[in-house]
């Protein structure tokens, strides 16, 4: 008899197809409560760190450079008080074979899905991360395939999205392009049952220790460049992996740095409405999946997602989508280094914080991103204008998402805010509580405390409310 | 007319409007699940004919023959002043110089 092919169908079938297309049985890490082992299941990718750097190395991946960003930091210091505006430097990742820094979570679920026989690898993603595995699967001879949701029902695709398709096939993939919606994920499901291909997900453990590479290379070049520890580390925060790759690689490599999360405030857009998929002009990096993933991880396409950013953030900022432009353009016209707007997004945060810092501290911006037609400031901002949204000069507190983009006028008026890191811990364990017909255990409690990088004390109050 | 072995996209419909997910927005309930991908032409076909493709991973895949030879268009967009300005701006700021 033909499986039934059928949405409800396929979707019943989810936990099957995944365990066969990650090779991971999540069970094994179950508590049967809310708990469960988060370092059992990163250690069951049986790769250390160490391997990492050097599976990283076969792709040419990694080792790229930390640069001081002098002329930001001069003109920080200008708008600063006396005294204060921390350097900034910044890891330029555009460096990697594919042009960002997903190339290493790529890279170690590539290798693995090459040693464990798999045809071909599949990723469901709009970003960078479909160029990263197209890249590793060309050096490794698999097949790839990068699902992307990109058009609106007018067939309108982002700029953005559309470049990143087209760099996808340059490198060999086969590039399926869906309009707005989650089901995504079923056809997702269809085609890794149909092709029997590695699921390349964003957030299984073999993507998320390959990030740890990065944080560990920030840690030794600090140590190397300035003869210390950064103070703070500016994370671009999405789906929560890059946050928590490289604050598990600053860890490991003894660093006590602050990790600052950052995302492209898009407050009031809906991720999965069709009117509003084009009324935004970033399609990472922000706010519409910085804040559910971050306060609920599961949500992925994994049972049990490895990246879990709310065990490592000590902050989370967001900025406007006019601050990110601008900081672009400062990027490119003071420090001669012309990249991609959204991975600029920890820049623009950077900026800002490096303010309330004393000239003595560091800070550090973890990554850059390519930039090429589509993914360009200009390209961004045209669309934006041919979507109907204003774009002007003036106060970026004035941006409304949906409806304005404003591109500071004095670099002064660039400011982070600070988002409530408080209650978005007390919404994981609410949210965590509520997935069970029973009170938490004292395990759980104990495990929630390390989900939320706060204590049992925290857990217990939360609990109450 | 497009000819077999031609590098085509198609498209496709993978949920109607109406059989959207029950978490989708209504906006998005009111229009179907899209699909375009890309391949080799299995058989002569005028744009607009349902056919059948071989992606560039051996999948056959079918659809609405939308395009051959398709291509890219995606640009750096048009000039925008605002971040001329706010860039020349900032370097009379840090460096000096007339405005």
């Amino acid at each position: 008899m033909p499986k039934d092919n059928g949405y409800e169908a396929v979707m019943a079938r989810k936990g099957d197809i995944v365990r066969s297309a990650v090779g991971v049985d999540y069970a094994q890490f179950e508590s049967g409560s809310i708990a469960f082992d988060y370092e059992a299941m990163m250690r069951s990718t049986g790769y250390s760190l160490k391997d990492a750097i050097e599976i990283q190395r076969g792709y040419a991946v990694g080792s790229t450079p930390l640069i001081e960003l002098k002329n930001i930091t001069a003109l920080v210091r200008k708008i600063a008080k006396d005294g204060y505006g921390a350097r900034i430097f910044i890891k330029d990742e555009a460096a990697n074979p594919s042009g960002s820094f997903k190339v290493r979570r790529a890279a170690t679920s590539i290798f693995h899905a090459k040693r464990t026989g798999y045809p071909g690898a599949l990723a469901a993603t709009s970003g960078n991360y479909g160029a990263a595995v197209a890249s590793c699967c060309a050096k490794s001879g698999l097949k790839c395939i990068v699902v992307q949701e990109c058009y609106d029902s007018r067939g309108i695709g982002q700029p953005e999205i559309i470049e990143k398709a087209r760099k996808c096939e340059s490198l060999g993939a086969e590039v399926v392009q869906l309009s707005v919606g989650p089901e995504l994920f079923y056809t997702v499901l269809r085609m890794l049952e149909d092709t029997g291909y590695f699921n390349a997900s964003l957030y299984s453990a073999f993507g998320v220790i390959g990030i740890e590479t990065l944080g560990w290379e920030v840690a030794h070049q600090c140590w190397e460049q300035i003869g210390k520890d950064p103070d703070v580390v500016v994370c671009t925060n999405a789906g929560g992996g890059n946050l928590t790759g490289t604050a598990r690689g600053l860890l490991k490599a003894g660093s006590q740095a602050q990790v600052v999360a950052a995302s492209v405030n898009l407050k009031g857009l809906h991720m999965a409405s069709d009117t509003q998929f084009n009324k935004k002009s970033f399609t990472t990096g922000h706010t519409g999946f910085g804040m559910p993933f971050s306060t609920w991880p599961d949500r992925s396409d994994v049972p049990r997602s490895a990246a879990r950013p709310l065990r490592y953030m000590d902050r989370y900022v967001t900025v406007g989508q006019g601050e990110v432009f601008y900081t672009t353009e400062l990027l490119a016209r003071l420090e001669g280094i012309e990249r991609g707007p959204a991975g600029n997004t920890s820049l623009a945060a950077a900026i800002s914080l490096a303010q309330e810092l004393p000239e003595s501290a560091t800070v550090v911006v973890q990554e850059t991103e390519y930039t090429g037609a589509g993914k360009h400031g200009c390209a961004q901002l045209s669309f934006a204008r041919q979507n109907g949204i204003a774009v002007f000069l003036g106060d970026p507190k004035d941006e409304v998402p949906g409806e304005s983009i404003v591109i500071p006028a004095h670099p002064g008026l660039l400011r982070a805010k600070d988002a409530d890191l408080g209650h978005m811990r007390r919404s994981l364990i609410r949210h965590a509580a509520s997935t069970v017909g029973h009170a938490p255990t004292d395990g759980d409690i104990t495990f929630l405390a390390a989900e939320t990088k706060t204590n049992e004390a925290f857990v217990k109050e939360a609990l109450k409310a | 007319m497009a000819k077999k072995g031609d590098w085509v996209r198609i498209h496709s419909v993978v949920l109607p409007a109406g059989e959207r997910a029950a978490a989708v927005p209504e906006d998005t309930q009111r229009v179907p699940l899209e699909l375009w991908t890309k391949g080799y032409l299995r058989q002569d076909a005028n744009l607009g004919d349902e056919v059948r493709v071989v992606t560039r991973t051996g999948r056959t895949e079918h659809g609405t023959l939308v395009d051959d030879a398709p291509h890219y268009e995606h640009s750096f967009g048009d000039f925008a002043p605002e971040l001329q300005r706010a860039g020349d701006d900032a370097f009379r700021l840090l460096f000096g110089g007339e405005d």
